[in-house]
């Protein structure tokens, strides 16, 4: 085998991301941009809620917002800010930051750009689970072409959420050997069974009436209309459990940078941390696409983001979370406030990141080339 | 030696040669193909038998029987085999020259830009005959991967990391247009969802003339650039020290894959998983030399398409089921069963 450097990995960056701080005989290294980048990113995050509470049909002053928050303001005022707008900012908020979180993790446990939750079966299991319960529900649940009442309350989301587990524990299954779990053969087989799954969903969809594969192709593209509460409860929840985890793992993954071998030379128990990297990443992916739908795109494309804009080795787990957030939230308000007409969430999210994307690309590539 | 070391840091088994391919594996496989092929004429909603199939091939006396296999059997055979070579060849490129064993050559954008040309023919042009999204979907497919091509390129040629990327933006990009385009037309959806799926169905013999340009250009192409291909798995200033220009080499690589996909999109719509799965089909029995690689590609490519129509026609007679769907709904888990039984060759 023959080594193959900066193949797999980013492109290393020239500027210093990190400075060494030393205090007597101890130095440890403090990462400047990547804690600059954040900081940044989380004072535009609360402004982008602030701004997301405020338009809408009836707009309310960002002061007032701020206020009503605190639990001021007059009581239509706080029933408009708290009851109507909160529960959907927060459900964007949380989706956005557990996809990106997730995203940050994939790639990091395969070494890939292109590895996503969706190579965990995750979102496929749920979106062939979801598809299956709107087209098989026939004329009884889903009359009209619109999911509605109680069944899009509890059953759809409980279909995906099922769905999205069965997927990933397949996966597992059928990647671990002899209880050895090597990532390329789980990226590989997540592959095939994405594709099969893929593939039954659009047979489903084929098969379904049109109105019904209308309304799975809404819910294909991931909505976030209609979200209260009850979605973000459980996100917050396995946000609060895996986060901390995620922290506790990041030395690890630091290390699992290097290649397998290197990171067991190191002293990492390599089985029990891809373990938990996958745990981590198919909890906070199942439990927000059963949410809002696949937002396929924020899982891959904002920790590659994240990665750009702190430079550093690997995509960054706290930024990615932070702009996982900002990139949702931002498209509420784009959906809500700015379009003439209702399109879904997830088809803005690409809509917005996908040129900010190519516009980094292009400066890095220019950058190199000069 | 061995003995004095302690069982555990003993290998579990003696290392096996490394694979390599052979042309016996080729001759095999190309048997294969042709077989596949008769039968494919021979099996469909009629069943018409083998010999039969050879004498109505050979003289078109009229009768039904010959009708059958000349109107409908022959062209979505040779449109399945096309399909398949194209798409197989051009996952291994692509896969090649990007150094990721998960590119596949969807990525470049060609089958986002053909679904999105498709679309606005459908939405503004009312246009709704197979022959007419063929030109739409080859110029979306066009458009789309010159500026894939252009956003990934460096003054040292397309850089695999940043083609990747900047594929995998334009194709979401892409993906959300179309999406927003069928969203809000039921019309638009009902024609899409049939496209999009992938088919050999309902085409005539003129669609493949049509692309069969861009086919020979793209095999001709990828002959040219495929030596150069293992050398550039060393990386670009190895290769450059051995005789290569990288530049060049990756130019012409990244090219064939466009040409290829974009016909095989134009011609029976996007067919996903092939590209992405027959390289590691190759792999897994022909090693790791390019050289062989591709064309086990070519020949595994061919096989699945053309198998998965033929799977297609048999399950659900005398309807049938779509060939990208069937590919991948039979091709999932065999794939799978394969990467769990064989040992994996690194990429």
């Amino acid at each position: 085998m023959v080594d193959r450097p900066a193949a797999d990995g980013p492109t290393p960056v020239r500027r210093l991301a990190a400075s060494p701080l030393r205090m007597g005989p101890a130095s440890w290294l403090v990462p400047v941009r990547a804690g600059l980048v954040t900081v940044v990113a989380v004072l535009v995050l609360a402004l982008l809620v602030v701004v997301d509470l405020s338009v809408g049909d009836f707009s309310i002053p960002f002061g007032v917002v701020v206020e009503t928050l605190l639990a001021g303001g007059d009581p239509g005022q706080q029933f408009i800010v708290r009851e109507l707008r909160l529960p959907q900012t927060v459900v964007a908020l949380l989706a956005g930051a557990s996809l990106g979180l997730a995203g940050a993790l994939c790639q990091t446990f395969a070494r890939n750009p292109l590895a996503s939750p969706d190579i965990l079966g995750v979102t496929r299991g749920a979106s062939f689970a979801a598809v299956a319960v709107i087209v098989l529900a026939g004329g009884s649940g889903y009359n009209g072409g619109l999911v509605t009442g109680r069944l899009q309350q509890v059953g759809l989301p409980l279909a995906a959420f099922a769905g999205g587990m069965l997927a990933a524990a397949f996966l597992y299954l059928m990647s671990v050997r002899r209880g050895g779990l090597d990532s390329q053969r789980l990226v590989l087989i997540g592959i095939g069974l994405g594709a099969a799954l893929t593939a039954a969903t659009s047979w489903l969809l084929t098969r379904a009436r049109i109105m019904d594969a209308q309304s799975a192709q809404v819910w294909l593209n991931g909505s976030l209309n209609g979200r209260g509460w009850e979605q973000a409860l459980p996100m917050a929840a396995v946000l609060a459990v895996m986060l901390p985890v995620s922290l506790v793992l990041v030395r690890s993954l630091n290390a699992m940078q290097l290649g397998d071998d290197a990171a067991r030379g190191l002293g990492v128990r390599l089985q029990g941390t891809q373990v938990m990297v996958l745990v981590c990443a198919v909890a906070l992916s199942s439990v927000a696409v059963a949410g809002v739908g696949p937002l396929e795109f924020v899982a891959f494309v904002v920790p590659q983001v994240a990665l750009r804009l702190t430079g550093g080795s690997r995509p960054p787990l706290v930024a990615a979370m932070v702009l996982g957030g900002i990139l949702v939230v931002g498209a509420d308000i784009i959906t809500r406030a700015v379009l003439p007409f209702a399109l879904p969430a997830g088809i803005v999210t690409a809509v917005i990141g996908a040129p900010y994307l190519i516009w980094l690309l292009v400066r890095t590539n220019r950058r190199k080339s000069a | 030696m061995t003995s004095t070391l302690p069982d555990s840091l003993l290998p579990e088994r003696a290392p096996r040669a490394p694979r390599r391919g052979s042309t016996t594996g080729l001759v095999v496989l190309l048997g294969l193909t042709v077989l596949l092929g008769l039968v494919s004429l021979a099996i469909g909603s009629r069943t018409i038998p083998l010999g039969t199939v050879l004498d109505v091939l050979l003289h078109d006396d009229g009768s039904e029987a010959a009708t059958i296999i000349h109107d409908l059997r022959v062209p979505r055979t040779v449109l399945a085999l096309t399909v398949g070579l194209s798409l197989g060849i051009a996952g291994a490129l692509m896969q090649g020259h990007t150094r990721n064993p998960l590119a596949e050559p969807g990525l470049l954008g060609v089958e986002a830009g053909a679904a999105f040309a498709v679309v606005l023919a459908i939405y503004t042009l009312g246009i709704e005959d197979l022959g007419g999204y063929a030109w739409f979907a080859m110029l979306g497919a066009g458009i789309a991967s010159a500026v894939v091509f252009a956003i990934g390129s460096t003054r040292g040629g397309p850089d695999p990391i940043s083609l990747i990327l900047a594929g995998a933006a334009v194709t979401a990009l892409l993906a959300a247009l179309t999406q927003a385009v069928v969203i809000r037309s039921t019309d638009v959806l009902d024609a899409y969802r049939f496209w999009v799926v992938g088919s050999t169905a309902g085409r005539q013999l003129d669609v493949f003339w049509q692309v069969l340009p861009f086919v020979l250009a793209g095999l001709l192409v990828a002959a040219v650039s495929t030596p150069g291909l293992n050398l550039l798995q060393l990386g670009d200033d190895v290769a450059r020290s051995l005789g290569l220009n990288p530049v060049l080499h990756k130019v012409l690589g990244i090219t064939a894959v466009m040409l290829l996909t974009g016909a095989a999109t134009a011609a029976c719509g996007p067919v996903g998983f092939v590209g992405l799965v027959v390289p590691h089909m190759a792999r897994f029995f022909g090693g790791v030399d390019y050289r062989w690689v591709v064309p086990y590609s070519a020949l595994f490519g061919a096989l699945l398409v053309l198998g998965a129509d033929i799977i297609g026609r048999l399950v659900v007679r005398p309807g049938e089921l779509q060939v990208g769907i069937v590919m991948a709904l039979v091709g999932g888990p065999v794939f799978i069963l394969l990467a769990r039984r064989t040992r994996l060759v690194k990429l």
